[in-house]
């Protein structure tokens, strides 16, 4: 069963309010176009301009999530998907290059595990 | 005369290096169409990265060196570059010299110490390639010089961050119908069009690939750049065309690494939108690079029909 729409968009934002978070500030409650996903990354982008680089990636997430119904499938629900997930990798790699933290235990890189058998093993 | 007609050249080092295919493919089609490049004489890396990190105000000097050639030295009005780091860091140093007084002196006393005149904000227009074949030689004019068509081929045209931002270095764009725009580009899209190709709506068209930091986190890297061909297939494209040699190699590696790492194969070739536009103007794959390319895209070519 594949995600709604709602789900998608609440992913995004609490992508935003880690970052946020993480750089000692309170997530805003506000919107912008009516979409709170695009306060967050207004207020996550003050003082960090670099952070406007997933500005479009926000903006495309309102979009599809304005394309898709509740329920919507296909293809608009698939390229959403990606776009968040798109979002969740780039704050990601800002979280670590800032030396803020992993954000989740799923932003961990890939290799980790199998670095960590190989010490285990030797 | 247009004034891009003939345009100081900046290839950058990306383009003598893992971007050969795109500086060849570059004068290959600027000679189709009739447009000539000169290659700025003795110029130096742009501060890319790197240098930036270190000391923006060494990088605004190292990018004010290459238009004080240009411009004092071969009197120049236009120099063009087709890399999107070099074209972002010479539109950078424009805007701090025109606005940062301590920036200006920085690069004055550089200037002065490698004996060289010091460059003067306005004294030089810094275009990109798609601006060179969009504004200099004009969509119609490309269409009346094509030998073949991509049609059939399915495009997901992919900028990259840093041909639109920050978006008040490029003061030049977002003006309205004709110009470039930051949020939604598309001089690419228009191009290829024009050559026959069936643009995709693509929405990663300007995220980010980890560039930044293939080195000290490939893993994030390569993860950014699989969604992107994910992204782009789910999409229906054939192809993703490129207008920058790291988004390009980044796409390229990556692509090979996703694979290897990560057991996730993508069958979305990479073309410079150079090869493909080349291509069109009917051009051998081989003068364009195609063969470079990690991604086969010449196999694709063929299996459409194109090459």
């Amino acid at each position: 069963m594949s995600a709604a729409r709602g789900t998608l968009l609440a992913r995004a934002e609490a992508v935003l309010e880690e970052w946020v978070r993480a750089r000692g500030e309170t997530p805003t409650q506000d919107t912008v176009e009516t979409f709170r996903l695009l306060a967050l990354h207004r207020q996550g982008a003050r003082g960090v301009p670099s952070f406007n680089a997933c500005r479009e990636t926000c903006r495309e997430i309102a979009y599809h999530y304005n394309l898709l119904e509740e329920s919507g499938d296909g293809k608009p629900r698939l390229m959403m998907e990606m776009l968040v997930r798109h979002l969740e990798l780039f704050v990601r790699g800002k979280m670590e290059v800032e030396g803020l933290g992993d954000f989740c235990c799923a932003s961990r890189p890939v290799r980790e595990k199998s670095l960590l058998e190989e010490r285990t093993d030797g | 005369m247009n004034k891009y007609q003939k345009v100081a050249y900046y290839p950058g080092c990306a383009l003598e290096g893992t971007g050969h295919a795109y500086n060849s493919s570059t004068k290959a089609v600027g000679k189709a169409l009739g447009l000539e490049l000169d290659e700025v004489k003795d110029w130096n890396c742009c501060g890319a990265m790197e240098v930036k990190n270190v000391d923006p105000k060494v990088q605004t000097y190292l990018s004010s060196r290459v238009m004080a050639i240009a411009a004092h030295e071969m009197k120049a009005k236009v120099v063009m570059a087709p890399c999107n780091g070099c074209y972002h860091n010479l539109k950078k140093a424009e805007y701090d010299l025109a606005n940062d007084e301590a920036s200006r002196q920085t690069v004055d006393r550089i200037s002065k110490k490698a004996g060289h005149e010091t460059y003067q904000a306005g004294s030089l227009e810094t275009i990109h390639a798609l601006d060179w074949i969009k504004d200099g030689i004009g969509e119609e004019e490309l269409k009346r010089r094509l030998k073949s068509s991509l049609k059939g081929l399915k495009v997901a045209n992919y900028y990259g961050c840093m041909y639109t931002r920050p978006r008040h270095i490029f003061p030049e764009k977002d003006q309205g119908p004709g110009s470039e725009s930051t949020s939604q580009p598309h001089f690419m899209d228009d191009l290829l069009a024009v050559a026959g190709a069936e643009n995709v709506d693509f929405p990663l068209k300007t995220a980010c690939c980890g560039g930044a930091h293939t080195l000290s986190d490939s893993d994030t890297s390569t993860q950014l750049v699989l969604n992107i061909l994910q992204a782009a297939e789910v999409a229906g494209a054939d192809v993703i065309a490129t207008e920058c040699p790291t988004c390009h190699s980044g796409l390229e590696m990556h692509q090979v690494r996703a694979e290897k790492v990560l057991g996730t194969k993508t069958k979305v070739r990479m073309l410079y939108f150079t090869q493909l536009l080349g291509v069109a103007l009917g051009v051998s794959p081989r003068k364009l690079g195609v063969h470079e390319n990690v991604s086969d895209g010449l196999a694709l070519l063929k299996e459409k029909g194109i090459a």
